[in-house]
Order: C-alpha cells, then sequence, then structure tokens
C-alpha cells in the first residue's frame, strides 16, 4: 500500500479504513442475513398486503409508526447534539461530532422509510406530492423531515472535506471517489475560511430545523381528537424525548467503536463522563414532562383520558408502562449518579436501557390511545406479527452496516477538527479563560501573557 | 344545496339489524375470513353498537344503537387526509374517493367516532355474495379505508331519474338502503334544511341527541330517545 511511507500522528484514526479484520466480516455477513429476511418478509407484505401485520381496526398504527417515531427520535442525536456542542465551543466535542453525525444520517434514512413501510397502497406514494394537502400534518412532515436529512447530510459532508482530502493524498483505494469527494480541497486559508464559514452557518441552520422535525413528529398525534394525544405538551415533550434517546444511541456508538477500531486515545473517560451527565439530565428532564403530561391528564380526569391514563398505569399496558419508567429514570438515575458506577460499563446499560425505554416510550403513546376509541368498540389486543418483528430487526441491521461501511470508507473521528484542536485550541481556550477572569486586562496583554505562558 | 342528514328513532328500533345486513350488501362491503375477524378486523359501514350492558342472562339490561358514519358538518377526518381522498361534498356527505388513497389510515386514527374501515386483506368471498354484489359500487382493493357514504351512487341514480322526468328531486327520491329496509320504520333520511321534508320534522323532536356532542364535530345523524 502507498500509505506505508506515511507515519502520521493519528495514524490510528486511519487504520481501521484499511485494515479490516475478520470479526468485521463476521458481522457484516450476520447482519446482511438479517437485512435480507426483513426485505424477504417486506415482499411478502407488498404481496399480501398490510394483512400480514397484528394490525387492527382500532389500532391502526403500530410497530412501523413506534418504529418511524423512535427512529426519527435518535437521529436527533447527531446533527444537533453536534451543532448545540459547536455553537457552545465545547473543546471535547472534536472527536465525537462525526460520529453523531453519522448517526442522523443513516437513522433518518431509515426512519424516513417507515410511513412508506406503513401505507396501505405503496404505489400510490407520489400521490403525496401529486396532489398532495398541505393542510394535512403528514404533509408537513414529508417536508420538515426533507429538510432536515439535507441539511444533516450536507452537515455530515462538510466537516468530512478535508479528511477526504487527507485520504485523497495518501492515493491507496477508492483514490478516485476521494478525489471527487474532496472537491479539490487543499488547505489554502481561504478554503479553510470558505469551510468555516460554510459549517457555521449550516449549524446555526440546523437547530431549529432538528427541532421543528420532531416538533412536528408529535404534532401528528396531537393535532387529532384522540384522548392522550391531544396535548399542547407534545412538541417539546417529543424533542426532549429526541434528545434524551439520540444521546444514548451515541454513548452506545461511542463505546462500540472505541473497544472495537481501539480509540482509547481520542474517546477518553471525560468525553464519557460529559456525555453521561447530559444523559442524566436529559433522564430528569424527560421524567419532568412525563409527570407533568399524566398529572394534568389525572387530575382533569375526564373520562375517555382516564381510560388510556389506566390503561397504561394498571391495565394491558401497564408493564410496559412501569417498565418504561425503570428504563428511562430508574435505571439512569442509579448508573449516571453514582461515581462508581458512572463508568464505561455502568454508562453503556444505561444507554441500552434508555433506548429500550424510548422505544417503550413511543409504544405507550400510539397503542393505548388507539386501543381505546371514545365509543365502546370491542378492541382487538394489537400484538406485532413476524413481519413487524423482522422489519425492525432488518432496520437495526440497516443501522450497524450503515455504520460499518461508512467506517471503511471515512474516519469515524475528525481528523483534522484533532489536528486543529491540538495546535490552535489550547491558545484559543487560555486566551478566552482570561478573558473572562476578573482584572481588566487589555486584550494584547492577555495575548502576550498567554505567549509567555506557552 | 340540501344538506343530507339522518334521524334514528332508537325508541322505535327494534335492533333486527336489517340496516347491517342491507348496507354490507347494497355497499359490497367485504366479508372478512374468520382468522381476521377473530383479531378485530371486521369490516362494517353500518353495525350495532352496544353502549351499554349489564347483569347477566335472562336478566340483562342492554343498550344498542345502530351507528353509521355521523357525516360529520365539521368533521376531523378529511382535516388530516394528505392526499384528498376523503372531503366534504356540498350536499354535506362526506365521500371517499378511493383511487386516491394511499392508505395512511390517518382519517382513521381522528376519526372520534372509529367509524372508517380499512381493507387489510381481500379474502375470497362466498360465491352467494359475489353473485348478487351491487354494480352501482365499486368493489374496493386491499389496503384503502373506507366508510359510510349516505348510500351516495343511489344520490346519483335519483337526480337522473329526476332530471329524465323533467323535476326537481323531492323527498323520499333518494334514500339510503338502511332507511329503505328497517321494517319498524325507525329511520328517517333526507333534507335537513327543506322544512317540508320528514327528517325536519323528526329534528325538532325534544328526544334528539347526538354522539360526543361536545366534540364540536356536529353529526348529522341524530338519535331519538325518550328515555334509558
Amino acid at each position: 500500500m502507498s500509505n506505508q511511507h506515511l507515519i502520521d500522528e493519528d495514524e490510528a484514526l486511519f487504520r481501521p479504513i484499511y485494515h479490516t479484520g475478520k470479526g468485521f466480516y463476521i458481522l457484516a455477513a450476520l447482519f446482511v442475513f438479517i437485512f435480507f429476511i426483513g426485505a424477504a418478509y417486506y415482499i411478502r407484505q407488498l404481496i399480501y398486503g398490510l394483512g400480514v401485520t397484528g394490525l387492527n381496526q382500532s389500532v391502526t398504527w403500530g410497530f412501523y409508526i413506534v418504529s418511524f417515531v423512535f427512529f426519527i427520535g435518535i437521529s436527533h442525536a447527531g446533527t444537533l447534539i453536534s451543532a448545540i456542542l459547536r455553537l457552545s465551543k465545547a473543546e471535547w466535542r472534536r472527536p465525537i461530532t462525526r460520529m453523531a453525525e453519522v448517526i442522523t444520517g443513516i437513522v433518518l434514512g431509515i426512519g424516513a422509510l417507515h410511513p412508506l413501510l406503513d401505507m396501505g397502497r405503496p404505489d400510490r406514494m407520489l400521490h403525496l406530492f401529486e396532489r398532495g394537502r398541505l393542510q394535512s400534518p403528514l404533509l408537513w412532515d414529508v417536508t420538515s423531515i426533507s429538510a432536515y436529512f439535507t441539511a444533516s447530510a450536507i452537515y455530515l459532508f462538510l466537516p468530512l472535506i478535508p479528511d477526504i482530502a487527507m485520504l485523497r493524498d495518501r492515493g491507496g483505494r477508492f483514490h478516485n471517489l476521494y478525489r471527487v469527494l474532496s472537491w479539490g480541497y487543499r488547505g489554502t486559508e481561504r478554503q479553510k475560511h470558505v469551510l468555516e464559514r460554510a459549517i457555521n452557518i449550516l449549524m446555526v441552520m440546523v437547530i431549529p430545523i432538528a427541532v421543528s422535525v420532531h416538533t412536528i413528529i408529535s404534532w401528528i398525534f396531537a393535532m387529532t381528537l384522540q384522548p392522550g394525544w391531544h396535548s399542547t405538551i407534545f412538541g417539546p415533550y417529543f424533542v426532549v424525548g429526541a434528545l434524551f434517546s439520540g444521546i444514548a444511541a451515541l454513548l452506545i456508538v461511542m463505546i462500540v467503536f472505541r473497544k472495537a477500531y481501539h480509540f482509547e486515545g481520542y474517546l477518553k473517560d471525560i468525553h464519557f463522563q460529559y456525555l453521561g451527565t447530559l444523559l442524566l439530565i436529559m433522564s430528569l428532564l424527560w421524567g419532568y414532562f412525563t409527570f407533568a403530561e399524566y398529572l394534568t391528564v389525572f387530575y382533569g380526569h375526564e373520562p375517555n383520558e382516564m381510560r388510556v391514563f389506566l390503561y397504561k398505569f394498571s391495565g394491558g399496558y401497564a408493564p410496559f408502562f412501569w417498565l418504561m419508567v425503570v428504563c428511562n429514570l430508574v435505571i439512569p438515575i442509579v448508573f449516571l449518579t453514582n461515581k462508581k458506577l458512572k463508568k464505561i460499563p455502568g454508562i453503556l446499560i444505561a444507554s441500552i436501557s434508555v433506548l429500550i425505554g424510548m422505544w417503550l416510550e413511543r409504544l405507550i403513546i400510539i397503542v393505548p390511545s388507539l386501543a381505546n376509541p371514545r365509543l365502546p368498540y370491542k378492541t382487538g389486543i394489537y400484538m406485532p406479527s413476524m413481519t413487524e418483528i423482522a422489519i425492525f430487526s432488518a432496520a437495526i441491521s440497516v443501522f450497524a452496516l450503515g455504520f460499518m461501511v461508512f467506517s471503511k470508507l471515512f474516519p469515524l473521528i475528525s481528523i483534522w477538527e484533532i489536528k486543529e484542536g491540538r495546535e490552535e485550541s489550547v491558545y484559543a481556550v487560555s486566551k478566552r479563560l482570561k478573558e473572562y477572569l476578573p482584572g481588566a486586562h487589555e486584550e494584547k496583554s492577555v495575548e502576550q501573557a498567554i505567549k509567555e505562558q506557552l | 344545496m340540501p344538506k343530507y342528514g339522518m334521524v334514528i328513532d332508537l325508541d322505535k328500533c327494534t335492533l333486527c339489524e336489517a340496516c347491517v345486513t342491507a348496507c354490507k350488501l347494497e355497499n359490497n362491503v367485504q366479508i372478512v375470513s374468520k382468522e381476521d375477524a377473530a383479531i378485530g378486523r371486521t369490516m362494517f359501514w353500518m353495525t350495532m353498537l352496544t353502549l351499554e350492558h349489564e347483569g347477566q342472562y335472562p336478566d340483562i339490561k342492554l343498550k344498542r344503537i345502530p351507528r353509521l358514519c355521523f357525516q360529520c358538518d365539521k368533521p376531523s377526518c378529511i382535516k388530516t387526509c394528505p392526499v384528498r381522498a376523503t372531503y366534504k361534498r356540498e350536499d354535506g356527505i362526506i365521500a371517499q374517493i378511493y383511487p386516491n388513497c394511499i392508505g395512511c389510515r390517518y382519517c382513521m386514527a381522528n376519526c372520534p367516532y372509529t367509524v372508517k374501515v380499512f381493507n387489510w386483506d381481500r379474502d375470497k368471498q362466498p360465491q352467494q355474495v359475489e353473485k348478487c354484489y351491487n354494480e352501482d359500487v365499486s368493489v374496493r382493493p386491499k389496503g384503502i379505508v373506507e366508510k359510510c357514504v349516505f348510500c351516495i351512487h343511489r344520490l346519483q341514480k335519483a337526480e337522473e331519474r329526476a332530471k329524465a322526468e323533467y323535476r326537481e328531486l323531492r323527498d323520499g327520491d333518494y334514500v339510503p338502503a338502511c332507511m329503505e329496509v328497517c321494517p319498524a320504520k325507525a329511520i328517517y333520511f333526507g333534507d335537513l334544511d327543506d322544512p317540508h321534508s320528514k327528517v325536519f320534522e323528526a329534528i325538532k323532536d325534544y328526544r334528539r341527541f347526538t354522539l360526543q356532542e361536545d366534540l364540536g364535530t356536529i353529526p348529522k345523524v341524530y338519535y331519538l330517545n325518550a328515555k334509558d
């Protein structure tokens, strides 16, 4: 390989691109296998119709819509977290942002396909564009998700350009791909400046788009008259839940790749501590929203609302409800407030439990409202069929596969940002710190003082 | 423009379910397989809704009412449809455009009365049923939503007949199948705005009520009931 003679300071970050272990192929084969099972089940659904699912006349939305909301929620990990961390100049973001953005890209793609899985007539999908009614929240969703996908894809791509240029300069395989994708980036002052400006504009733009996406998804439910759905709190509630599950997904991805690709030197304990604290904060915030939502329902005691409420609290969905409370509140609080447990294994357990809990939360929001219509019908119990379970597993496999393929093409940790951090941030941060401190130094004297110190 | 509506006199209703059967045959509503029915996928445009059910046989207290689409004046289902597959006609009927429907089932989720039904499967129909399909009504494919539309095909026929006879549409020219078949004459149907129609008389009754009145959907199907 032509890159042998180059020894980079950050060689460890290039390693996964050039060296592939046996485990990688075995895992990839497993995921491809699961994906094909799901695909086969979907083709079966195309032939036989939605009858192959476990849905019925009153519970018309099930696994597919639950997964749709769940996956779109996870997608908030990425772009939103990375944008907020960039915007707030959090220096520890540097090795994290890339992974967060990749999560968004892949998961958003998967999530956006879910309504298509749920359609009775997917062959008529283009009607949405041909004769779409903008008055329908579904059309708002189509609009906001496509805007978010576009913005986050660009937001993933732009900070990739300098890294692609580095890969191109090293030569080796996929040289032509890198040459095209690097857009002639040579790292000149002007190019750097333009790139930075573009990233800055995007990171500000992406935040309102991301917030709007999950708000609008919540409005699909909140705009209806259904008891349990028709709630003003749903917009922010869903955004908080999305961020919550997003951080958990990000932590899992970080821990897995840290182990698999030996990124120990980059993803240090401090990153997990900070993100763990963020996860804890989101857990408490989520708990607050949940409490506020259910307390108002309970106190108001409107009969239709109460039927849904009791179905969740002590009825058919009680096991799921209380499991959700344990997964989303008890486990994260136990593992993330205790210094002894707040280590990588503990954080991994908390993150996995949060993902399970947030999936259950979406289920608990969607199904009980549909299972308790206002008029006293006899409703069938909703049980997901094999089709729905297989397609859900396939969706998770696609997520893993997407990450694996990406890691073989591009570095999972932004190399140029690490270098930039090493070269410039130490100076910039100490300058900033000095400025915060009392004692009005002239700016120039501050600069001089730091230079002397360094 | 007329405003079609219905009144069902529960004091006359004998719960014979003739309207349910008539509706099913008139509109070619699919008869679902046993397996589908077991998991709650039965399809009815007109059905008997059990409001109260107390006690054991023979001391049973039962309150059932025939329930169809209420053709709300302020319908919530049409608001959420992303492709205009359901809309309110000028005469107040909430119609369905089956070729437009993408099967997202959003209208079903937003109907406070849960009257809409989805074609989960297209099952093989019994031979006797296939023989007596109504040719005026399309057979819906699987994957789309359907509901009662006040036998709208009968309105088209009645209008054409009236036109051929050089006259206006009269009260009673256009009636849905459920009303026609009701042996107790418990169902009134017609133009709610026409002071000479029978339904106009019936609607003035003090026993009048609608379901879920507080939602503001303003159903155009009224019930009459003296007391429980």
